[in-house]
């Protein structure tokens, strides 16, 4: 297979110091693996961009690699906060943390126009708010045919974009389905792409409901089994809803947290 | 069924009101938290035929345990479709297919404007919270809005820090643990509706902090009865295990 490498050697490749980044996976397929590699590699000054900002995030960011955060949501699903990212907004450790806050729909609008190569995406929502005070990349637009006022958002075209899918075949074709969340628009708004699998097959069998990833808009494909724990991938191995409690506890604590990062993250090695 | 205790929780109340306010078939926009369990008691007892769409992109999910996120496994695996998440707020929310939206907040005001994003000053916040998710965007187009929220000074306040979701301008009702408050349809205000059983009116109005009118023919919420306290009690319980039985799946 062309496309296939290892982690250690895709994240080498594809992600560099300043780049804008986005792991994508809404709760499922969450790319915890490659998460990990850049942690690893000690990248810094990233714009990290994800819609529900979660562990995965809450660990880069207390490791210190982003510059600049961009989301919709930032928390620990169904459980609370995220510590580590409050720490960074709230007393600006490991280091301070610029925001680019968006509503779901807006960002999601955003990836939209960036697949699309669009210069911005509309919507029809909330224009009081305080967010547009706060976010540049908001505005509100007159439609050219009804003279109706809608929302109007800046496209997202990340530098580089990386999902965990189900499944790729030898070519490097990606398939994946259940929650399939932003992952194609993330995908195809991107320069580069990276995609972690659980498993590599001689054939995509097809999946109702399930979308494919041809080969030539991806950059990278790693073959990555277990590559989303602790969150789940749907037909494969489930979450663990367990940890994310636990998360709540580690990430409360600075010393807590890093002695973590050690022992679970920084001395382990990919593969 | 064997005998259960009907003493019940300010919560236990709170969720059981909550769920009564899901009319069978309607099709409702739920979040996690309270409005999920209130989602699956009504869905379990008088609204075996509502709709419970996620803004992961689950449409019609059927769950049988308390999900602990808007995109578990077992809501994509109930789901009678599953759609992507820009389809999910334009296509279907912003189509105008929503008839209820429930919502929770960190902080509301008078006229039901929500906060979830900061405590304090945007850019030095005191607490900073997960912020809007899809919340906005529901408030805006579904047909009518839940709020289920615990009263209290700190949450119920004159001003909210950050208007991260505008009142909306279909009828919104507060649920809360002392009772139901109800958006007037001209002033768009909220009002004290109801009351739960042994709450009295001073221990409500202490709890807002704002002055708060009370409705001319306030009623009394019946407390829960047997039924409902035990496919409340049942849910909450595979809730809590479940994260443990997950931890080697």
């Amino acid at each position: 297979m062309g496309k296939a490498t290892g982690l250690r050697d895709a994240i080498t490749e594809f992600i560099h110091d300043g780049d804008s980044v986005a792991l994508e996976g809404f709760s499922h397929l969450v790319p915890f693996a490659a998460g990990h590699e850049i942690i690893r590699q000690q990248r810094r000054d990233l714009t990290l961009i994800r819609m529900s900002a979660d562990i995965i995030y809450d660990q880069m960011i207390g490791m210190g690699c982003a510059r600049k955060l961009i989301f919709s949501w930032a928390g620990n699903p169904g459980l609370g906060l995220l510590h580590r990212f409050r720490d960074a907004e709230e007393n600006d450790w490991p280091r301070p943390l610029e925001i680019e806050e968006y509503t779901h729909a807006t960002l999601a609008a955003a990836f939209v126009a960036g697949a699309a190569r669009l210069p911005f995406g509309t919507l029809r929502c909330c224009p009081q708010t305080d967010l547009l005070k706060h976010t540049p990349a908001l505005s509100s637009i007159k439609c050219p045919f009804t003279n109706e006022e809608v929302t109007a958002v800046r496209a997202i075209k990340p530098d580089v974009t990386i999902v965990h899918a189900q499944r790729a075949d030898e070519e490097g074709n990606v398939q994946l389905w259940g929650i399939v969340g932003i992952q194609k628009e993330a995908v195809l708004a991107a320069k580069n792409v990276i995609v972690t699998v659980e498993e590599i097959v001689n054939r995509l069998e097809p999946v109702p409901g399930g979308i494919v990833i041809p080969s030539w808009v991806v950059s990278s494909v790693v073959h990555t089994p277990g590559g989303a724990r602790p969150s789940y991938v749907h037909g494969y191995y489930g979450r663990d809803s367990a940890f994310y409690r636990e998360w709540d506890a580690i990430a409360r604590d600075r010393d807590r947290f890093i002695q973590w990062m050690g022992e679970n993250v920084l001395e382990t090695v990919a593969a | 069924m064997s005998a259960i205790d009907t003493k019940y929780t300010s919560e236990e109340m709170m969720t059981i009101a909550a769920a009564r306010k899901f009319t069978d078939r309607a099709i409702c926009f739920v979040g996690v938290g309270l409005p999920s369990v209130a989602a699956c008691v009504a869905r379990q007892l008088h609204a075996p035929k509502i709709t419970l769409v996620y803004e992961s992109g689950a449409i019609d999910s059927k769950p049988t345990v308390v999900p602990l996120s808007i995109a578990d496994l077992e809501l994509a695996e109930t789901a009678g479709l599953i759609v992507g998440v820009p389809e999910i707020f334009a296509y279907w929310l912003q189509g105008g297919w929503i008839d209820i939206g429930f919502l929770g907040a960190a902080q509301i005001d008078q006229f039901a404007n929500l906060n979830s994003t900061v405590i304090g000053d945007y850019n030095s916040p005191k607490l900073r919270l997960p912020g809007a998710g899809g919340a906005p965007h529901i408030a805006a187009n579904a047909r009518e809005i839940v709020v289920i929220l615990r009263q209290s000074l700190k949450v119920f306040v004159s001003r909210v820090d950050f208007l991260t979701t505008s009142r909306s301008k279909q009828k919104t009702t507060v649920v809360t643990d002392l009772g139901v408050l109800q958006t007037h349809p001209e002033t768009g205000e909220l009002i004290l509706i109801s009351r739960y059983p042994g709450v009295n009116l001073e221990q409500i109005r202490e709890t807002t902090g704002w002055p708060l009118k009370i409705a001319d023919n306030l009623s009394e919420i019946p407390a829960p009865t047997e039924r409902e306290l035990s496919v409340l009690r049942t849910l909450n319980s595979t809730a809590e295990t479940q994260g443990q039985n997950s931890r080697r799946s």
